[in-house]
């Protein structure tokens, strides 16, 4: 399998990230390379093998739905490039 | 002799026996650092004035006045966190990692946050926004990663330890690289609440230490169930260092032959055989074992890995901390996604960027089955070939790096060199089982070479105790880096 230009932009638009021109290239012909590399796996058969999730099969962890303390709100805006009201400011949607 | 020249568990001896003063052990590290932090670059944040005044408060606790040097992804209220990345460069969390609220139950003084590759994206340190981080053995080295900070602040005696974090080897390959003591714990038996994530089935927290005293010590400390931490298994932890043992008479040894192949460098196979010699004199039973999917195992950490970092990753875009970059030309119609996009890609190093656009490619419509579902199904292979290994033996020793610590530079241009440099130590991030670095010798380069030590899953007492034999009975744990003779 090769990998395109066009390939690598479209995977970077659904990552949302905007690549230069010279990365672009860079990552073209790297991904290429390392996704070779990763064909390795084909040689095995795996038709009858579970996938493993939580290593030491851990699943559905419940705790008892109680109220905790939490981060106050000025906490949780403590970081926030911009904010307004005590909400998240971000730039316009539509 | 200087403070600065003991062991963490020897400090808190001389502490709980009031020789000496906390706040005598901060002012002496402090000292060293900065005086010679300048050539290593371990240190990306230390506020000496609040770490002495911390230091001068401290009255109880195991671990009381013993300084440590913490990774740049573990959130420590109020002070900058900033993984390595520019993404994060003004990023003060407004929380403690439960790994951190322990340590300061325990009384440790937090000396300062220690440099990493970004998002602990790299085998060198050399990915870090904020520049490398260089070897105390030789300092045109690298000193391996992602850890590489936490391994060279304990090799230069910058801290009598630290915490790092593992998802393929970061914590034992710079441990390797820099002649220290380092551990993987068993997936899950050290809450990751708070260590800013990479890859969550595969990452845990574990200790950098001078010795496997100490190493027995902090885990002590920091293991355990955390409801805070829903993939924390709730099996109680033993008392490592009171159970520190020195017999490994009648220890089943497996050697997988898949280990001591082509690409291994002479010196680091060596020091390991010579080390397994050690095992046998001491009444160690040696046996070669299979572990067949070993070459395998890169390739399916690396879609792994970069898959589940592309998730966590999405976090950062912007809105509720780190970077936001809306100036430029318009990429989007909308503005909101413009931002994401402009604060993605320059807020994101060449690494980072990599693994997201490779983790997102593998799990994109159409390429799902082909890479991230059949690398699922190939870790289980890989979990397999341990649990037959496991039947047999009660542990397993390899090297821990395939090479002593690389020039930096030398491996920066071609990926998949670098990610070749992890092939001995993802396995058992794949297979969740406990791992430990200690030093056991030197290349003709005098740069030290790690023997790694595998074992069953919340086994790391076995880990522990032939390690502890070992370091009882050789000396190359105590050699010391000449910018760290005294």
């Amino acid at each position: 399998m090769s990998i395109t230009k066009d390939k690598i932009i479209y995977v970077a638009k659904l990552a949302r990230i905007r690549l230069d021109e010279k990365n672009l290239d860079h990552f073209t012909s790297q991904l290429d390379k390392i996704l070779s590399y990763m064909e390795k796996l084909n040689q095995l058969n795996t038709d009858d093998t579970a996938q493993t999730s939580h290593v030491m099969g851990l699943s559905n962890v419940f705790r008892p739905d109680e109220n905790t303390a939490s981060l106050s709100n000025e906490e949780a805006l403590s970081n926030a490039p911009e904010q307004e009201n005590g909400h998240f400011k971000v730039p316009k949607i539509i | 002799m200087e403070l600065t020249q003991y062991s963490a568990y020897e400090l808190s001896t001389m502490v709980g026996k009031g020789d000496i003063y906390p706040v005598d052990i901060a002012a002496a590290y402090l000292k060293r650092i900065a005086a010679l932090d300048k050539n290593i670059h371990a240190f990306v944040h230390c506020d000496p004035e609040a770490v002495l005044k911390k230091a001068e408060k401290i009255k109880t606790g195991r671990l009381r006045g013993v300084p440590i040097a913490i990774k740049d992804n573990f959130c420590v209220k109020g002070q900058p966190t900033t993984c390595g990345s520019k993404i994060l460069k003004d990023f003060r969390p407004p929380y403690n990692a439960t790994v951190i609220e322990k340590l300061e139950q325990e009384g440790a003084i937090i000396l300062g946050k220690v440099n990493m590759d970004e998002f602990a994206f790299g085998s060198s340190c050399e990915t870090s926004a904020y520049g490398p981080t260089h070897n105390p053995w030789d300092i045109t080295r690298a000193p391996g990663g992602s850890s590489g900070g936490s391994a060279a602040a304990v090799a230069a005696r910058f801290a009598p330890w630290a915490l790092g974090s593992d998802t393929g080897g970061s914590i034992r390959q710079p441990a390797s690289l820099c002649g220290v003591v380092g551990l993987k714990p068993t997936y899950g038996r050290v809450s990751r609440y708070g260590l800013i994530a990479f890859a969550s089935s595969l990452d845990q927290i574990g200790p950098l230490t001078l010795d496997v005293r100490d190493a027995a010590l902090l885990s002590s400390v920091i293991s355990g169930y955390d409801p805070k931490d829903s993939t924390s298994v709730n099996i109680p932890v033993p008392d490592y260092l009171q159970l520190l043992g020195e017999n490994v008479k009648g220890l089943k040894i497996g050697i997988p032959k898949e280990y001591f192949i082509t690409g291994i460098e002479d010196g680091v196979k060596n020091a390991v055989m010579q080390a397994i010699e050690v095992f046998r004199k001491l009444g160690a039973q040696i046996e070669e074992i299979n572990l067949p999917h070993t070459e395998y195992a890169v390739a399916t950490y690396y879609i792994v890995a970069p898959s589940e970092a592309s998730s966590n990753l999405a976090r950062f875009d912007g809105v509720q901390y780190g970077l936001r970059v809306t100036k430029g030309e318009k990429v989007s119609d909308s503005g909101l996604i413009d931002m994401y996009m402009k604060t993605r890609g320059e807020g994101f190093g060449q690494e980072a960027l990599r693994r997201i656009i490779l983790g997102t490619y593998s799990l994109s419509s159409g390429y799902y089955d082909a890479y991230y579902l059949k690398a699922l199904k190939v870790r289980t292979k890989i979990g397999e070939d341990f649990k037959k290994a496991f039947a047999r033996v009660d542990c397993i020793m390899t090297p821990t790096s395939p090479t002593g610590a690389f020039k930096l530079g030398e491996r920066t241009d071609d990926p998949l060199a670098m990610y070749l440099s992890d092939i001995f130590t993802i396995s058992a991030n794949l297979a969740g089982i406990p791992a430990l670095s200690i030093p056991c010798g030197f290349t003709p380069e005098n740069l030290p070479v790690g023997l790694q030590i595998l074992g069953k899953p919340f086994d790391e007492q076995t880990l522990f105790n032939a390690a502890h034999a070992y370091q009882q009975s050789t000396n190359w744990h105590r050699r010391k880096p000449a910018m760290a003779q005294k």
